[in-house]
């Protein structure tokens, strides 16, 4: 399979379709079929952006959004990861907590939001709640799948070679179980991401994206709501990629857990 | 051809070899029905018991942390009144209909993509753009261009759930072996045979589990949408709604009722489902 010609015809096809998009938005932007407030051209949302970087309240707003995202997520790596690690240990611990985590996992995290508005009040620790309750249940299932799927024979090895259950855990337990914790984190990032917006919108008082996004539309300032998507999603892709990606490089792959796919 | 798919995206960690398999296997020793639902039980009875304890001792307003009977008596009296099945079946219509809509749109996008290079080049990069924003981001957005109201919210649940879709069809149809359909060529098939016989069939494991996931974040967007798109019934709308006047029992059956439509959708629809096609014909067991 020679890749290379094959990836630079790839890029170029890509390149068009993306130029081809823009065009197509630019022209029925342009065409005066749509007020121009819906569907600003995209020079005006590039002079959001911009505006927005520039005097500093974009940054800002994104920086509240990661304050509650950090937060909520290492909240629910403290709880659900050792949680999770317990159940996969401990069969007592596991009849106990996951049927509580099975009826709880489906309910979306964004219907606790009216809920924990009243218990927590408007703002920040309302934020946090909800990103906590969605990041805890990818975490705490992921850690336990992980535990539990290390090889058995591992075990019986280490313990053969006379390990104690203090190295046993953590020469073998968490670096077999780490390419699914590696997996929960990243969906506990997935869920917390849309929680986080979701909760923004409907309880923060005055900073984060979603916020942003949603009063934007009160004042019908589509160019102020397309920019602030592009953040949203900018950092979404840069947690995605470069946080999860490296962090995978530097463990499973260097411990041969998992293989890079590379054709 | 199958290698270079895996490694790229952010759909990657959902392909049914990973992630949350094990979870249906629970290998126990023989034993009678009701000890499991005793043990099954247990953990509920504990808690309930917890939240009955704080709740009867007014560490919190009643009004805010109310008793689970009041909770019970409240789901129980608007089921009756039927306020509650109504909200219920707007949620649930309104779910259907936007995830009908992804499912056949990002089916039949995830199949093009797989099979033909010059789809896949075009499509994917406008795909991967759009995947990695939440959905619930875009809301504001479509109730301005969409109105507030059914339109807009079938529309965005449908746009959102047609991600996972779209992405594990893409890489169901490049999973499939390439063996397979060369010998399928050689034992004389046609474009259409092909297309019905190997390809659909070796792809369906990933479509269902697109399917499954699409789903998922359709009821997961669809209940946040519901609070901001101020339609008059829904299962969101009322949680929200019920907010305004501290109704706390109302909220609580609300969140009852939404958990239990979402485990239904799970163990029940897609469950049978898998019965019914790949464990069938041997793709999975």
């Amino acid at each position: 399979m020679s890749a290379f010609p094959d990836r630079t015809r790839s890029m170029h096809r890509a390149a068009t379709s993306l130029v081809l998009v823009a065009a197509a938005y630019e022209g029925i932007a342009r065409s005066g079929y749509f007020p121009a407030a819906l569907l600003p051209t995209l020079p005006a949302v590039g002079r959001a952006l911009v505006e927005g970087v520039l005097d500093g309240s974009l940054p800002g707003h994104a920086v509240s959004t990661l304050y509650r995202v950090l937060l909520g997520m290492a909240l629910a790596v403290v709880f659900g990861l050792p949680l999770g690690i317990l159940m996969g240990r401990f069969r007592p611990i596991e009849g106990f907590f996951l049927p509580l985590a099975s009826a709880l996992m489906p309910i979306p995290s964004l219907a606790w939001v009216p809920v924990f508005i009243l218990w927590f009040g408007l703002g920040n620790a309302t934020a946090i709640g909800i990103v906590f309750y969605a990041a805890l249940f990818p975490m705490l299932l992921n850690a336990w799948s992980g535990v539990r799927s290390v090889n058995p024979l591992w075990l019986r090895a280490g313990s053969a070679m006379g390990a104690d259950e203090r190295s046993l855990f953590w020469k073998v337990i968490v670096p077999g179980a780490s390419p699914f914790i590696i997996t929960g984190l990243r969906q506990a990032f997935l869920r917390a991401w849309i929680a986080v917006v979701g909760a923004e919108m409907l309880a923060a008082s005055d900073w984060g994206l979603g916020w942003v996004i949603f009063d934007a539309k009160e004042f019908l300032k589509t160019d102020v709501m397309l920019a602030a998507l592009a953040v949203i999603g900018l950092i979404g892709f840069v947690f995605e990629r470069l946080v999860f990606g490296t962090l995978e490089r530097a463990t499973v792959l260097r411990w041969g857990m998992v293989r890079e796919a590379n054709g | 051809m199958a290698a270079r798919s895996s490694d790229r995206f952010p759909m990657q960690n959902v392909d049914p070899a990973s992630g949350y398999r094990p979870l249906h296997v629970f290998p126990r020793a023989q034993e009678s029905w009701w000890r499991t639902a005793a043990r099954t039980a247990f953990p509920f009875v504990v808690v309930g018991a917890l939240w009955e304890a704080v709740a009867r001792l007014q560490m919190f307003p009643s009004r805010l942390f109310p008793p689970l009977e009041v909770v019970a008596a409240a789901l129980f009296r608007l089921t009756a009144s039927g306020v509650l099945p109504h909200h219920a079946l707007e949620t649930v219509l309104r779910l259907l209909a936007g995830f009908a809509l992804a499912a056949i749109v990002g089916v039949v996008i995830g199949i093009v993509m797989g099979r033909s290079r010059l789809a896949e080049d075009l499509a994917l990069p406008i795909v991967s753009m759009g995947a990695p924003i939440p959905g619930i981001a875009y809301a504001p957005l479509f109730l301005l261009w969409f109105g507030l109201g059914n339109v807009s919210v079938v529309l965005l649940v449908g746009f959102v759930s047609a991600f996972p879709i779209i992405f594990n069809t893409w890489t169901g149809v490049k999973a499939v072996k390439e063996v397979w359909v060369r010998s399928a060529l050689a034992m004389g098939a046609d474009d259409r045979r092909l297309f019905h016989k190997v390809i659909l069939p070796g792809a369906l494991p990933y479509i269902l589990t697109g399917l499954r996931l699409g789903l998922a974040q359709a009821w997961r967007v669809l209940v946040g949408v519901e609070m901001l798109a101020a339609v008059p019934w829904g299962l969101g709308w009322m949680i929200f709604g019920a907010r305004e006047f501290l109704n706390t029992d109302v909220m609580l059956a609300g969140v009852v009722v939404i958990g239990a439509i979402g485990l239904a959708l799970e163990k029940l629809v897609f469950k049978r489902l898998e019965d019914f096609t790949v464990v069938r014909w041997g793709m999975m067991t």
